[in-house]
This record gives structure tokens, sequence and C-alpha cells, in this order.
């Protein structure tokens, strides 16, 4: 019995055996992901880091409040959330294409994988209508006693500390013609823009509601910076894995891997999107949650 | 069926246990991805919501929501990606690498804390212009 036991611990090593049990690219694709999970890791510890040293770090419910056609209605989490489901139910589309393979079912893997492509795309475009809210949107920012327009790019965050209505009412006279008049044009649409700018300085101060605005000091810097890169570099992943899959599409389409007697590329490709999806979980954890 | 024609190589032997009950797992996992996602949601919206001034009941949450999301990656890890199936020289050889992660965590947030009780201590400056509370006074205008 106990050579048996012995026999048993030591074939995977002894010869003739694969000792991981799968094929090269498959194991090749692990190692890949393990890489690119170092990669990921050192971008976000890097993020947690900066973020550790900070006094300040803006509430994620303030920056991350909106939803397409809603206009100004604040939804925090929301889109995001739809995101998320996006990411994980294209993953489930993804692992039943897999299983599909493993039953040399052709058609089921077509139709699988295209919904994993269609959902990769949803999340894209989603993440590129979020990208320019946040790079176009305008915010009023407290800066060098003055009030500016300022939206979240990598180099400057309108998500600093909360500031009074006194200050604001200070910050005002020192404010441009131009920026007075956007903020009059938030709330009264009445008059153009161009029509606001003409009027004199106090006239437009004084048609402001200071205790109706939401004036925000600067940002910490780095939050840009990390936020686009990360979400970037995520993003970046995604676009390539809807590549490979429309690469890997067309193969099956083609009855390559029926040719070849199996579908297990699908499940090279299947690990790389879920990876994606993997990193997407950390991603919003630490931008979005906490 | 399915076993015959997925026939790799010889020095491999893949599973042959996948079935209407593998499809039934996938679904399950994804309702328990979906939950502990809206689990994390409402806590995430909680926090936010609470706006909580007690450091150690915001962390208290935060730690929750992050135990919930290291569930998740297990579940996708395990299932999806069918991990937990491979045999264990595999599950090893990918797992025990990672644990470099844990520590890259601990020591570089330690190290961005320290900064900031530094920066707090050794520049005044720095404390004022981020300090929680909301400025009372802005400079003098002109």
């Amino acid at each position: 019995m106990a050579t048996t036991a012995t026999v048993h611990q030591t074939k995977w090593w002894s010869g003739g055996k694969s000792p991981f049990n799968v094929e090269y690219g498959k194991l090749m694709m692990w190692y890949f992901l393990i890489s690119d999970t170092f990669t990921f890791g050192a971008f976000l510890i890097s993020y947690g880091a900066i973020r550790f040293s900070q006094n300040f770090w803006p509430n994620p419910g303030d920056i991350f409040n909106t939803f397409p056609f809603t206009g100004e209605a604040n939804l925090p989490l929301a889109f995001v959330s739809l995101m998320t489901f996006i990411l994980i139910m294209s993953s489930v589309t993804m692992v039943l294409a897999v299983h599909e393979g493993h039953n040399g079912n052709k058609k089921g893997v077509a139709k699988w994988l295209t919904w994993t492509i269609l959902g990769g795309l949803a999340f894209l475009s989603c993440q590129a209508w979020e990208w320019t809210h946040l790079l176009t949107g305008e915010h009023a920012t407290l800066v060098n006693g003055q009030i500016e327009m300022w939206s979240q790019t990598v180099t400057h965050s309108p998500w600093g500390r909360p500031v009074e209505s006194s200050a604001v009412a200070a910050a005002l006279q020192n404010t441009s013609p131009e920026v007075l008049a956007k903020l009059v044009h938030e709330h009264n649409h009445t008059m153009s823009l161009s029509q606001l700018a003409a009027l004199p300085h106090d006239q437009l101060a004084g048609m402001i509601k200071v205790s109706e605005m939401h004036v925000r000091e600067a940002g910490p810097v780095a939050f840009g910076g990390f936020f686009f890169g990360i979400t970037g570099f995520h993003g970046f992943h995604v676009f390539s894995g809807v590549v490979i899959n429309i690469i890997i599409l067309a193969m099956v389409n083609n009855g390559v891997f029926e040719r070849r007697g199996h579908y297990l590329m699908i499940e090279k490709a299947g690990l790389y999107w879920h990876f994606v999806d993997l990193v997407w979980v950390f991603v919003f954890l630490c931008f979005y949650l906490i | 069926m399915s076993a015959a024609h997925q026939n790799v190589s010889s020095e491999i032997s893949l599973p042959q246990k996948h079935s209407g009950d593998f499809v039934k797992r996938i679904w399950k996992t994804f309702w328990i991805l979906l939950i502990i996602t809206i689990i994390e949601l409402g806590l995430g919206l909680l926090l936010h919501a609470l706006d909580l001034p007690d450091n150690t009941k915001r962390l208290l949450l935060k730690g929750i929501i992050i135990i919930l999301s290291l569930a998740k990656a297990y579940f996708i890890v395990s299932v999806f990606m069918h991990l937990g199936d491979e045999i264990h020289n595999l599950i090893l050889t990918i797992v025990i690498p990672l644990m470099l992660i844990i520590w890259a965590i601990v020591s570089f947030m330690i190290d961005g804390d320290s900064y900031k009780h530094m920066r707090n201590k050794y520049d005044k400056h720095f404390l004022e212009r981020t300090m929680e509370v909301p400025p009372k006074t802005t400079k003098p205008a002109q």
C-alpha cells in the first residue's frame, strides 16, 4: 500500500507527464497573469501609499455621482455599479464559452464569445463616458483666493475640502467675469453666456446665491494621475481582451479549432478575460468603494 | 461524446467532469458575485452617507468591504478561471509568488502613513493646508 501511495505522490514528476497537468500555452498564460498581477499590484499599492500619506482624500461618492441622461441628479456610485455588473456578466458569458469549448460545441462557443465581446465593448463605452464626464465637467474651485472652473484632469483635481460660504463670498470679489458668468449660467438660463459676460462685475457677483454654491479647494494632485493611469491601464486590458476575443471568434467561425480537435485556445483567452474582471474587482474597491 | 476528441497530448489528462452541473455552478457563482457586489455597494454608500468622524468605525467598514472583495476574487479565480479544479502543483506555483503582494501592501501602507506623520510634525504649512477641518477664513482679499 505504501508503495502505491508513493507512486501516486510522485508520478507528476517522474517523466512522461506534464507536472502541472496543463498544456504549455495555458501554463504560460498563468505565468503572464502572475506578472500582470504584480504590475497592477504595484500601481494600486503606490496609489494606496500616496493616499495614506495625505491628510485629506476626496470621498468617491462625491466624485462618481453622475449617470448618463440624468443631468445633475446625485446618484453616487450608480454608474460604476452598472459597469461592474457588465463586466461580471461578460465573465459569465466567457466561462460559458469555455464550457461549450470543452463539449466541442462550435455554435455554443461562437454565441457566448459574441456576448462576451459585446459586454467588453459596453464596458469600454461606459468608461469612455465616465472619462469624458470627468475631463470636461467643470466645478467651482477656490484657487489663490479666487474661484476658477476646474475639471478633473491628470494635473488638477477640483475635489478638495468644501469651502465655507463666508470664504466663497470673499473669493467672488476676486473672481474673473468669465467664471462669474459661468456660475450664474448654471442656475439661470434666461441669458446667454456671452450676454452675462458683458454685465458689470458687481451685478454678476450679486446674481450668485453664495449659500447655494458648492465650492471646494483644489484636491490632491495625485488623484487624477492614479485614477486615469490605473483605470486607463485596466481599460487597455479590456480593449486588448476584446481584440483577442474577436480574433478567437473569427478562428472559431473558420473552423480552426474544429480541425485542431480541441478548443483549448478559448480557455487561454478566457483566463485573460477573467483576469481583467479580477483586476476590476480591486480597481472598483480602491477607487470607488473605500 | 466529448471525451474522445479532447485528446491534446499524452502528457496531459484532462478532467472529464464538465457537464450540466458545471453550468449550474457557473450561475451559482454569478449570483454569489452579484450579491457580494450589492452588499459591497450598500456598505460603500453607507460609508459615504454616514461620513463617520470615528476613524475606527470607518476602518471597520472598509475592512469588511476589503474582505468581501477578496471573497469575490477567490470565486473568480477558483471557479471562472478553473484554478480550483487544477492539480495542487499548479495552484501552489501560482499562489505562493502572490504572497509577496501581502508584504508589499503592508510595508508601503506603513511607509505612506509614516510619511504623513512626519510631514504633519515637521511641516506645519502642510498640516494647515490639508487638515480635515475646513478653513475658517481664507487669505485676506485685496
